[in-house]
Order: C-alpha cells, then structure tokens, then sequence
C-alpha cells in the first residue's frame, strides 16, 4: 500500500467535514446581498441561524463553538451590527442545543423544527437586548418580529436542504 | 523510554478537547461580550476590524451583485414592455408640463444671475463627487446600512452625503480602502438636520429602523402638512444644503413621520458628495486658564 492511498481518503473526509461550516459561511453572504426584494433588506430571515441549529443538532462533530462564533462575527462585520452581536446570539444558541442534546436526539421533524422556533424566539430576544442596550435607546421591535416569524417558517425549506446534503456528502457519520 | 505514540497524546489531549467543547462557549461568550464593550468606546480600533473584512469580502459581493442586478433590470424591462402605450402617454403629457416649466426656469436663471451679479454672491457647490456600487445590504433588523464596493482609495471619506437622482439616501459611517459602508436616512442611528422646505421650519429627521423617518426637535407651533417636502438644511455643515430627502407621510401629535424619496431596496448606485465646511480640525488647547465664573 503506498501513502496517496493512506491520505486521500482523509483529506477527502476532512473536506467533507468542512461542508457544513462552508455552507454556513455561504449563507451569511447570501444574508447582505442586495436582493432587490422590497423590505426584505430589514427583515432577511436569519439562514445563519438555521444553520447554526441544525448542524448543532444533527452534526454537533462538524460544527463546533468556535466556527458559530467565527461565523456572527463575519455575519456582523458585513452587515454592519455591533460586532459581537450575532456571535454570541449563534453561542447562546449552539450551546443550548449541545446541552440539552437529550431532547433533540432522535426527535421528529416536528419536535426539532418546535425546538427551533423556541430558540429563535430567544434569540430575536436576545439580539434585541443587545442592540437596544448598545444603542442606548429602544431598538424598533417590529422588523425584528417580522424576521423571527419568517425565520421560524423558513425553517423547514433550508432544512430539507441541509438533510440532502447530509445524506449524500456526510453519509458515514 | 515511553513512546509519544498516538495513544498517549489522545489520552492527554482527549479530556482537555472534552472540556474545550463542553465549556468553550463561556469563552466564546465572554470574547463577544467584551468585544461589544470594546466596540462601544473604542470604536475606530473595532471599525477597523470589520472594514477588513469588508474590503476582503468586497470583490466577491461585487461579483455575486452583478447577476442579481442584471436580473432585475431584465424584469424591468420586460414589465415595461406591456406598459409601452401608457407609459408614452403619460410621457407625452410631462414633456408639455416641462416644455411650460423650462419657460419659467429660463426667465429665473436669467433673474438670478443678474440678481447674484448685483449681490456679488459667491454660489455654493457641492464638490468632489465619487460614484458607488450597492454591493450589500444589512440583512439585519437592528441596522439599516448598505456596502458600497468604493473605499479611501477611490476618495471616500467619512460624513460623504449618498445621492440618487430622487434624494438624499445617508452618510457614509464606515471607510476602509475598497469598501464603505452607508448609513441609511431611516436608521436608529441617523440624525439629519432638516428644514421643510416651503416654510423653512427647522427640524432634524431621526431614522428609528422602521420604513419611514420622524422629524424631532421641531418647534412646538410648527405646522407640518403631508405632502410636504423635506431637504438637508445643510446646518452643521456635513451635508449639503438643499437635498430633496423625503415627503411628511403622516402628521400626528408629537410625531410627523417622513417618507423617504428613495427606494433603499432598489438601490443600485450612489454618488458620494463632500459637504460644504472642510473637515474639522482639533482645536489647540487654551493656554490660558479659565476665568473664574461671575
């Protein structure tokens, strides 16, 4: 047996392992651009979010602490938010779902996409929070309602996309 | 002699990640935290931050607007097909109501330049003009700004009015070398000295996230009626005076809300104009000491 064969497979599974953090990224520029679709500027759903959620959920192997961070702060630095803001909204969420991993495993569709919507009330809540107290003054609450209701029904489209994927490229758990 | 073979470093390293996982969001947690109240005060040490990332992502959201933008002037175009009679008719009946005004205009040029020739005024203009592409939005309920893809190489600076043809769009807040970023007439942030324009009633029109703008500070017996125009006063000197911005949408007690000219969702380009005062330089501190009150 020579070395190619030994590293290949590994560098292909360590590829395919980046898969779910790389989407992530991709959806967090998919987030600011100029879409042209009116209001949507303000009220974008939070794909990031989702993400975060699902992968924390389903892979918790392939997206860990750091990357959820890494990600907010790209997420807040393009948009132009309070750096810092999103990342510890996407923690905050990450690490409930890693602790109360119990609940989420082995769930139906409905239970998880149920969890979600909880979470992301919380984290509409917690953004909330933060962008009011950074700015000192009350944030308007309703461009952030309208992105948690669209958040929440937007869940299981992206889901189901993140499912394909998992199924064919991240196969061998 | 122990062997430093994978098994011993896994039987270090494992509990060590074991502990990193279970625990690394509190540090995580408390990074943001900090950098968030880094941010508030030192604010030009974290706005450099995130200007490199935006002039590192710059050149790909630029790439990735074009398409969009090809797409939706196609739409655009293909709508106004259906609409070719209408429209013609419509621009028919403005080219008379123009041909009229240009009458008028060409008596007030000429009255206005014999008028500043007698008054020896010295006209103000707006200077150093630079053109920018959107090549982002916010995406964020708390935030309304736009990524523009020109940055202080292309003479960007700080306090720059944005423009359109219909008005006023903001400031530019943000400036790295390829990037900057706009903020938006209708964000929380957004303080613009105003006057209406018929009555010259002073004002200055606050964003607060939502659609539309609210004049504040306006005086207690000023009379607002919809409909009316609002432009920059040019007070304070970081705007020029007399951009069109909005029209007054809604009156109400202690709330006269303004809609802004511009559609910021079909926002394509801007042009980036200096206003009227040179930037401000630090004053040299008194050498003298106070005087003491009376």
């Amino acid at each position: 047996m020579t070395r190619d064969e030994e590293i290949w497979p590994r560098v292909e599974s360590a590829l395919r392992g980046l898969v779910p953090v790389t989407l992530t990224t991709m959806l967090v520029v998919l987030c600011v651009l100029p879409l042209g679709v009116p209001l949507l500027g303000s009220v974008m759903p939070l794909l990031p979010l989702m993400a975060v959620y699902y992968w924390a959920v389903h892979r918790p192997d392939l997206m860990p602490y750091a990357a959820s961070g890494l990600i907010g702060l790209f997420q807040d630095a393009l948009s132009g938010t309070p750096l810092g803001l999103s990342a510890l909204v996407y923690v905050s969420v990450h690490a409930v779902v890693v602790n109360q991993g119990r609940f989420f495993h082995g769930k139906s569709f409905v239970v998880i996409w149920f969890g979600f919507a909880v979470l992301a009330v919380g984290a509409a809540v917690l953004g909330w929070l933060i962008a009011s107290a950074y700015y000192q003054t009350l944030a308007a609450p309703a461009p952030a309602l309208f992105q948690l209701l669209l958040t929440m029904a937007l869940y299981p489209a992206l889901s189901s996309l993140f499912g394909l994927v998992q199924r064919e490229l991240l196969r061998p758990a | 002699m122990r062997r430093w073979d994978g098994r011993y470093v896994t039987r270090v390293a494992a509990p060590a990640k074991a502990l990193l996982q279970r625990f690394g969001f509190v540090v995580l947690l408390a990074g943001a935290f900090t950098l968030l109240m880094v941010g508030r005060t030192q604010t030009v040490m974290v706005e450099r931050l995130s200007t490199a990332v935006t002039d590192l992502m710059a050149p790909v959201m630029g790439a990735l607007a074009r398409p969009i933008e090809s797409a939706q002037d196609m739409a655009e175009a293909v709508g106004r097909v259906f609409t070719v009679y209408e429209q013609n008719e419509a621009l028919r009946q403005s080219n008379e109501r123009l041909l009229r005004w240009e009458t008028v205009a060409r008596r007030l040029e000429q009255e206005n330049a014999a008028l500043r020739a007698l008054l020896n005024y010295r006209p103000e203009t707006l200077s150093a003009f630079v053109s920018a592409r959107v090549i982002g939005d916010s995406g964020s309920a708390y935030v309304r700004t736009k990524l523009l893809d020109a940055g202080a190489r292309d003479g960007v600076a700080k306090g720059q009015a944005a423009i359109t043809n219909d008005g006023l769009v903001g400031r530019v807040v943000e400036v790295g070398e390829r990037s900057s970023r706009l903020l938006l007439v209708t964000d929380l942030n957004s303080r613009i000295p105003v006057v209406v324009e018929a009555t010259r009633q002073r004002a200055i029109l606050a964003g607060d996230n939502t659609e539309t703008a609210y004049l504040a500070l306006l005086a207690q017996n000023a009379r607002i009626e919809i409909g009316a125009r609002i432009v920059t006063s040019g007070h304070g000197g970081l705007l020029p005076p007399g951009l069109p911005i909005g029209k007054v949408s809604a009156v109400g007690d202690g709330e006269n809300r303004v809609q802004p000219l511009v559609d910021f969702s079909l926002l394509e380009y801007v042009l980036l104009a200096d206003g009227t005062m040179p930037p401000l330089k630090p004053m040299a501190p008194d050498p003298r000491p106070p005087e003491p009150a009376q």
